[in-house]
């Protein structure tokens, strides 16, 4: 069987869940299509995840209300040997690319990590991936009776509902002692459509100046045109913008339709994170900033004077 | 406390990245400590600055004859010895954690520390494969550090935002930017360090062999537009610009 980790927050089944299945789907390895929901209260996922898996297991248990890498490995591992899959699906998500080595390792598996396509090649399964910061594509095999997977969020469409829905099923776990004390979370929300979601990302660099300029240039031609707000790590570092928002190496991966970078320099670790995008918008006054060179729409010119122009003239 | 910073050899970020052969050419790149591995190997220094009981700082690489730069990097910023697994072979995260995992037993390390994600693999894998080797929990995305006895506390980030934790050592700990800021090493400790201990270890004593086979790899390159608006109008500008995303790329509305 393939089994799959599935992915939720707040009750909801996140579509990485449903790029997995569409990866499982795509990837021609044999058998039932199996979804783990690990969690507490999370009824509403088991239903969710019925709907495009040929079964579901569910372990609903308090212990499991919050994420733990320890915890979340030792489950799918167990499972994952109780029920033989021969490939292990997890999302490529902060989380997902944190337990998964400890899966790979318990079930002395190799670990195809972050992977945007999935194929078998006979016995073997082989998967592309990006490396060198996203510069290169990487096509990886491996070969063994069960394989580890993560797949980067936004590689695959999402699935659509199977004929049938599938079975559910409990399932009783040995859980391990917790060793990581959580002592604090401060989440970052954002009022707006989420970065991995948006169809038209605005995003500000140190070039926007100041957090000031940031809400009025950033925010304000995002709000316009209904785009998600993304920043660079030099915005976030000077406490400007939160970490949620930060895009490229050590942020978020995004995809957008289209990027509209204003004030951003287009450095190497930025790039990686959204030079995947469609199209590539660059607003700098530096003719000769990296970000040029990616993009599709460039202006040289001062984010004070342009961005003011393309919020009045995107009004009209 | 024994502290193993791990350090990975990588093109400079900026470098250009070329393929031959259908694999990554790093013939001629200029190569250098890799950034997120640089921030352990400080942080494992300003734990001991700050008062920690660190008995010893040993840094350890695996691979070619090249590494060994970027051990003597770690060793003129301040590392007290270097271990080096010369090999040519390229082992993913999962095989070298093998090799990791029978250094640190060997060691007695109590905390590993070693990059978030790797500059040219782009991997997040390692700390974690090593940590679930030796049965020890990990911190990964650390941007805050303290030990105090044996107890770890700081802060790190995670899906939606962040944490605050607390764990018993032995612990691994994957590092990022904004823990710190790396050091320079200075000339006289560059002298210095010439005189440390670098060991060298061959890799047949590991048992370790590739898990994943690279089938090869492939410059990815977009074909970009590259159209320049002219700036010096700027109600012109944004107009053009609205109207090409409009009608050109059909992307808004
Ligand atoms: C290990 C590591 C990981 C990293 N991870 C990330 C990451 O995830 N994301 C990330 O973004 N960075 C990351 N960085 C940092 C990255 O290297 C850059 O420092 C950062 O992206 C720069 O941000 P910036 O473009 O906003 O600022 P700057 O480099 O300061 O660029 C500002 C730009 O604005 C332009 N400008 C200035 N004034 C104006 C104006 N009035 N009008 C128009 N343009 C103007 C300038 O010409 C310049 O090009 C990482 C670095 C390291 C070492």
């Amino acid at each position: 069987m393939i089994l799959i980790v599935a992915e939720h927050s707040g009750g909801q089944l996140a579509k990485a869940t449903l790029e997995m299945v569409t990866a499982a789907r795509e990837s021609g390895r044999e058998g039932p299509i199996t979804l783990l929901v690990l969690g507490h209260g999370t009824a509403d996922v088991a239903n969710a995840a019925a709907a495009v898996a040929d079964q579901v297991l569910v372990a609903d248990l308090p212990a499991l209300a919050q994420y733990n890498a320890e915890l979340w490995a030792a489950a799918t591992a167990q499972i994952a040997q109780e029920g033989e899959a021969h490939t292990v699906i997890i999302g490529g998500s902060r989380s997902g690319r944190e337990f998964a080595p400890r899966v790979a390792v318990k079930l002395d598996a190799p670990y195809l990590e972050d992977a945007i396509a999935l194929r078998a090649n006979g016995a073997a399964l082989q998967a592309q991936r990006y490396t060198y910061l996203a510069r290169v594509t990487e096509t990886v095999e491996a070969e063994a009776p069960v394989i580890v997977v993560t797949v980067k969020p936004g590689s695959f469409a999402p699935a659509q509902a199977a004929a049938a829905a599938g079975e559910q099923y409990d399932v009783e776990l040995d859980l391990p002692a917790l060793r990581v004390e959580v002592t604090g979370k401060s989440v970052e929300k954002s009022s707006r459509v989420a970065l991995t979601e948006a169809d038209v990302i605005v995003t500000g660099g140190r070039g926007v100046g100041s957090p000031e300029n940031f809400s009025a240039y950033v925010e304000g031609l995002a709000d316009r045109i209904g785009a998600g707000v993304g920043a660079t790590r030099a915005v976030v570092d000077a406490g400007w913008r939160p970490y949620a928002e930060q895009v490229g190496q050590t942020g978020k991966t995004v995809q957008p339709k289209a990027y509209v970078a204003l004030g951003v320099s287009g450095a190497v670790q930025h790039l990686s994170g959204m030079g995947k995008s469609k199209y590539i918008v660059a607003i700098n006054k530096d003719a000769e900033a990296p970000i040029f060179k990616v993009a599709d729409y460039g202006i040289v010119g001062d984010v004070n004077q342009i961005v003011p122009a393309l919020i009045e003239a995107a009004r009209k | 406390m024994k502290i193993l910073t791990l350090v990975r050899q990588v093109p400079d970020a900026e470098a250009r990245v070329k393929i031959s052969g259908g694999h990554v050419d790093l013939e001629g790149a200029t190569l250098v400590i890799d950034g997120m591995d640089e921030y352990g190997v400080e942080e494992a220094l300003r734990l001991r600055e700050g008062g920690a009981a660190v008995e010893e700082i040993v840094a350890l690489a695996v691979g070619p004859k090249r590494v060994e730069d970027a051990l003597r990097t770690a060793l003129a910023m301040g590392v007290d010895r270097a271990i080096h697994v010369e090999t040519d072979e390229k082992l993913d995260p999962i095989a070298l954690s093998r090799v990791v995992t029978q250094v640190a037993q060997a060691e007695g390390a109590g905390l590993i520390l070693v990059g978030g994600q790797e500059a040219d693999w782009d991997s997040q894998a390692l700390g974690a494969a090593t940590a679930e080797r030796l049965g020890w929990p990990q911190l990964t995305w650390t941007n805050e550090l303290k030990v105090e006895g044996d107890t770890l506390t700081g802060r790190h980030d995670v899906d939606d935002g962040n944490e605050s934790f607390r764990a018993s050592l032995p612990a691994v700990v994957t590092t990022q930017q904004g823990l710190n800021e790396p050091r320079y090493p200075t000339l006289p400790n560059i002298m210095k360090a010439k005189k440390k201990e670098l060991r060298k270890d061959t890799l047949d004593t590991y048992g370790t062999a590739p898990t994943v086979r690279v089938v090869g790899s492939e410059i990815q390159t977009r074909a970009r537009l590259n159209k320049m608006i002219d700036g010096k109008d700027p109600q012109a500008a944004a107009e053009q610009l609205l109207e090409l995303l409009r009608n050109e790329a059909k992307v808004l509305a």
